[in-house]
């Protein structure tokens, strides 16, 4: 029961994203494109996950003082494994990522979940959190870029869905991931009912 | 003078048209959580300054003589083909985290003025992404030391001014009626959004 509230709790109230605001940088930087997102998303729960899982396995020989430098060490050795990976078998993926997956590693939900959860929980509740704020963050990712490339290339995907006269321009820049992300945070809590003071 | 003016053109080109919050993302963890207080972002704004003109060049120095293909060469001739490239992620982060604390230590001990007023901000850096993104650009953009210290102070300077005017609107803010779920941080987004489409006028400016 518990096991299944820690995954269940990050997907919708208490998201990463758009409840705890950690992660917002890559949020909106690799969202031109749903396919960008997608690989953004694996890659930031391959982390976060296998983070959990070291920082949870070493929290009973970490000394409080030097916590910071230890996960910052497991985490960037995880980022460089997956920036070497993208780099070897999706090379114009990583490309169009540029530095936002080396950036991973100062994405606050890692740091923030490896240091609010797997310090203190076991390995498998820290694996199944990891797993929940992973996939989490990608569901507000996936929905902005779905926007975004929607309405600026007017493609899912690259699959054709509206005409190329309608595309928006605005969407591909900066400005359109800020507004619509400040849109999906709107409805997201009006849906839940969350008032911040 | 060429030199001058190329690294006028850098400067201004980090802190308005690529301004590397507004157009490029980073750093907004701190910026959202922080710019509620314009005293505490201009504190904020001024510590990234500060610790991204010393860390850029730096890390420039770790790049060109530890990280590059070959860079080992000045230790010794038989290291002419090794490659540490690989370690560019982990080496740039220590050395962010190592030199934050380092700083930290040693504006306490010679500025308690200065101190104190950066003191609660400067932990936080180490995690901000515009540090190690502007370390990162740094690398991907192939500066040189000269160029790399003007990106990272003009950098800092870009963060800086969006993170105050952020402040100053979100305090006028304040005594609006907005929307209960817009609140916080909705509203915060779609002004940033704002502020960046302002910005953007700035792109047509060719140096």
């Amino acid at each position: 029961m518990k096991i299944k509230k820690t995954f269940i709790d990050p997907l919708v109230d208490n998201n990463p994203i758009t409840r705890q605001v950690l992660g917002i940088c890559s949020a909106l930087a690799v969202t031109v494109k749903v396919e960008q997102a997608l690989v953004m998303t694996l890659a930031l729960t391959f982390v976060v996950t296998m983070s959990n899982t070291i920082i949870s396995l070493l929290r009973n020989y970490i000394s409080p003082s030097i916590r910071i430098i230890v996960q910052l060490t497991v985490i960037s050795t995880l980022v460089s494994l997956i920036d070497i990976f993208l780099g070897a078998y999706m090379y114009d993926v990583s490309k169009s990522l540029s530095v936002f997956v080396s950036l991973i590693i100062t994405n606050c939900i890692v740091m923030g979940r490896a240091d609010g959860f797997a310090m203190q929980n076991g390995i498998k509740e820290s694996f199944i959190d990891g797993l929940g704020n992973g996939l989490g963050y990608g569901g507000i990712l996936i929905i902005v870029a779905a926007f975004r490339e929607l309405l600026g290339f007017g493609t899912l995907l690259d699959f054709r869905i509206l005409p190329e006269s309608m595309n928006n321009g605005l969407m591909i820049l900066a400005p359109g991931a800020f507004i619509i992300l400040g849109l999906i945070i709107w409805a997201q809590r009006s849906i839940t009912a969350v008032v911040e003071e | 003078m060429e030199l001058l003016i190329h690294y006028l053109s850098i400067a201004t080109k980090s802190i308005f048209i690529e301004n590397i919050l507004l157009a490029y993302f980073l750093g907004m963890c701190s910026f959202l959580a922080i710019s509620k207080n314009v005293e505490a972002s201009q504190g904020m704004g001024k510590a990234v300054i500060f610790v991204n003109a010393i860390t850029v060049p730096v890390n420039w120095f770790i790049k060109k003589y530890l990280l590059d293909p070959g860079a080992l060469v000045w230790i010794n001739e038989s290291f002419a083909t090794v490659d540490l490239s690989f370690l560019r992620l982990l080496c740039f982060i220590a050395t962010i985290a190592a030199l934050v604390q380092f700083v930290e230590m040693f504006i306490d001990k010679f500025s308690p003025s200065l101190y104190n007023s950066l003191g609660i901000f400067l932990p936080l850096i180490t995690v901000n992404c515009s540090i190690l993104g502007s370390s990162v650009f740094m690398h991907e953009r192939a500066y040189t030391l000269g160029e790399s210290l003007v990106f990272g102070v003009s950098a800092g300077v870009g963060f800086y001014l969006a993170i105050v005017s952020m402040a100053a609107i979100r305090f006028k803010l304040r005594y609006s009626n907005i929307p209960d779920g817009l609140k916080g941080l909705g509203i915060t987004m779609i002004l940033t959004g704002l502020l960046s489409m302002a910005y953007l006028s700035f792109s047509g400016i060719q140096l």
